[in-house]
């Protein structure tokens, strides 16, 4: 369906095996892997520590995806949250 | 009365009044007077600006009132919120890169113009525009609920009319600035918003807990208050019962998020892909935020807080539990902050959704069916007066009908606008659904949806009809058969009534492409979805055409 050569305009579906990382977070949604008490973290249940910890997951997937998909560099240099100063970034261009 | 927390509480409320007007002159193009300047900010805005906004949009003020108070009254069940905003994220990254590209690529404003253009249908775009403003209105109201509560744990607790008139005032500021500032006025304040709001559940968490003996002594609590309860499915763990129905709602809710009016607003505005790709890792530090806040909703258990009743009903209410909360654990001073952060937390996403329905009812039915060659200068201000007409409707709404009108409706509307996922989010990858399989789905899903949660009482507040969203799978009736006779496993309804949705469109879609009907013209091509800021011979923003 894509061309074998990365064009400067993509067109049609663009498949990447590191897509698939999106999926591990739904871990979460099957509520018998941690509908228990034990073990507590800091007096918490599991049931809610675990879900929170889910959060990092769901975190490193998307990280993940974006860095590892990234196909052509767009102005800023990607990769490095602007900082706040730059806040206004999209009025100069 | 409360005048230290009022005085506070006054004070920021001022400092966001007059963010909201000054917003119309920042970044300000030549003119406002174009739907992609007043209703999407100039589509150029960048990480932090998107984060504040989307964060601001999806986080609202009855968010922070309602989860912890399901928390507070059924326990576990309440923390789905979480597992749904936890896969919100990772599940919409890849289709909302292609909504912003191909409506960045054709100038479209709402998700009703992309189903337009793919579709080549009025018809099928009008239903997806008026599902949206239907679902949309509702939250609106709820945003009023959220204020409320805080206003009258400050003690403007009258009854009738008076008892609603400093929510009445709140809501005239908010309906003028957003007149006259857009989108501008909600992503400035968003700033002020958040920052509070994670401020005070920051305090919140680390604060109340050494206070009250720790996160054991509150789940022991807690525990204490469900094993006395007569309900059944209450307790700080899942049941056999409820399981299905917590992962079936997240996943519901978080398919659902998305398609919302108000979300597409705050991805449409964004500046280009990357910006977007960034916030999908970076906006689940709100759902850490929303995890601990519901926590807060035990934390009340073991300070043995008790809901305030609402004079205008006469019923205690559990939404007042968090603001009752903070001011009894609190110094006035703080809870006036804290007051503050939930009030204006009401006024972002308050804002950004009259926008977004005007946007419908501007782009959608107006210029679609009304005045066909209306001018971009016209589309605006129709879509300002529209963003008036939709703000004193929710607050009518809340003057004159029972507030638990707009929680029923709220409940309505996630089911609603999940019966429009095949003709938006499908149609992002593919046309094959037949535009006719589309409608007979979506009216299928909504019918049934209807049906389903007008059948479920609340044996709690005594309710015979809408009582929820958990449907027993034993009330599961196709046409005499019952699949599921029985069982007292629940599932979230709009799920059910999404998987007939889809099964009467693939099976639609089938019939209709034997009869050889037309599926229209698409007007968006495979390209569009690429699009990303920077390319050449991108389309201008706020183009003539």
């Amino acid at each position: 369906m894509t061309s074998d050569k990365p064009e400067r305009r993509v067109s049609g579906l663009v498949f990447n095996p590191w897509n698939l990382l999106l999926i591990a977070p739904f871990i979460v949604l099957f509520t018998p892997l941690y509908n228990r008490t034990e073990p507590r973290l800091l007096g918490l249940p599991f049931f809610y520590w675990f879900q929170l910890a889910v959060i990092i997951v769901g975190v490193l997937s998307t990280v993940i995806v974006y860095r590892m998909t990234r196909s052509h560099p767009v102005a800023p240099p990607p990769g490095e949250e602007p900082g706040v100063d730059e806040l206004d970034e999209g009025s100069v261009r | 009365m409360e005048w230290v927390e009022l005085i506070v509480f006054s004070l920021l409320f001022l400092l966001v009044t007059v963010m909201g007007f000054v917003a119309a002159r920042w970044r300000a193009a030549a003119s406002l007077d174009h739907l992609d300047e007043w209703g999407l900010g100039g589509r150029k805005f960048g990480s932090w600006i998107t984060w504040f906004l989307i964060g601001g949009d999806l986080y609202t003020a009855y968010t922070f009132v309602a989860v912890p108070a399901l928390l507070f009254g059924a326990g576990a069940t309440g923390f789905f919120a979480l597992p749904y905003t936890i896969i919100a994220y990772p599940l919409v990254f890849l289709p909302i890169l292609r909504m912003w590209s191909v409506s960045r690529a054709r100038g479209y404003v709402t998700p009703a113009d992309f189903v337009r253009g793919r579709y080549d249908s009025p018809l099928l775009a009008l239903v997806v525009a008026v599902t949206g403003i239907v679902a949309t209105m509702p939250y609106i109201a709820l945003q009023l609920v959220g204020l409320e509560a805080v206003l009258r744990s400050m003690g403007f607790n009258g009854a009738g009319f008076l008892g609603h008139l400093p929510l009445l005032i709140a809501f005239v500021i908010l309906a003028l600035y957003t007149y006259q500032s857009g989108l501008r006025a909600p992503a400035l304040i968003a700033f002020v918003k958040d920052i509070l709001i994670y401020l005070v559940i920051l305090v919140a968490v680390i604060y109340l807990p050494a206070k009250l003996g720790g996160w054991d002594a509150i789940f022991g609590a807690a525990q204490e208050k469900f094993a006395a309860s007569e309900a059944p499915a209450d307790g700080i763990l899942l049941n056999a019962n409820n399981q299905l129905q917590y992962a079936t709602l997240a996943l519901g809710s978080a398919l659902a998020l998305f398609l919302y009016p108000h979300s597409i607003t705050g991805v449409l505005a964004s500046r280009g892909r990357d910006v977007l790709k960034r916030n999908m890792s970076a906006l689940p530090a709100y759902s850490l935020l929303l995890g601990l806040l519901a926590l807060l909703g035990f934390v009340a258990i073991a300070a043995g807080t008790k809901p305030i009743v609402n004079n205008a009903t006469g019923r205690p209410d559990n939404n007042t539990i968090v603001p009752e909360l903070f001011n009894g654990q609190f110094p006035s001073w703080f809870a006036g902050i804290a007051f503050a952060a939930i009030g204006i937390g009401a006024l972002v996403p308050a804002a950004i959704m009259s926008i977004a329905a005007a946007n419908l009812w501007t782009r959608n039915v107006y210029k679609e069916f009304l005045h066909k060659d209306a001018t971009h200068a016209q589309e605006a201000k129709q879509a300002k007066v529209a963003s008036l007409v939709v703000k004193f409707g929710a607050v009518a709404f809340i003057l004159f009908i029972d507030p638990q009108y707009a929680i029923d409706l709220q409940l309505i509307g996630g089911v609603i606008i999940l019966q429009t996922l095949p003709a938006v989010a499908i149609a992002l990858y593919t046309r094959w659904l037949h535009r006719w399989a589309l409608l007979a789905g979506w009216l299928v899903g909504m019918t049934w949806g209807m049906v389903l949660l007008y059948g479920i009482p609340n044996p709690a507040s005594g309710r015979a009809h809408f009582g929820g969203s958990a449907l027993a799978l034993d009330k599961l009736n196709l046409f005499g058969w019952q699949p599921f006779e029985g069982s007292t496993v629940q599932i979230y309804v709009g799920f059910v009534a999404l998987l007939a949705n889809l099964l009467v469109a693939v099976v639609g879609t089938l019939i209709v492409r034997r009869l050889n009907v037309s599926n229209g013209q698409d007007g968006t091509t495979d390209a569009d979805y690429h699009v990303d800021e920077g390319d050449e011979d991108l389309r201008p923003i706020a183009a003539a055409h």
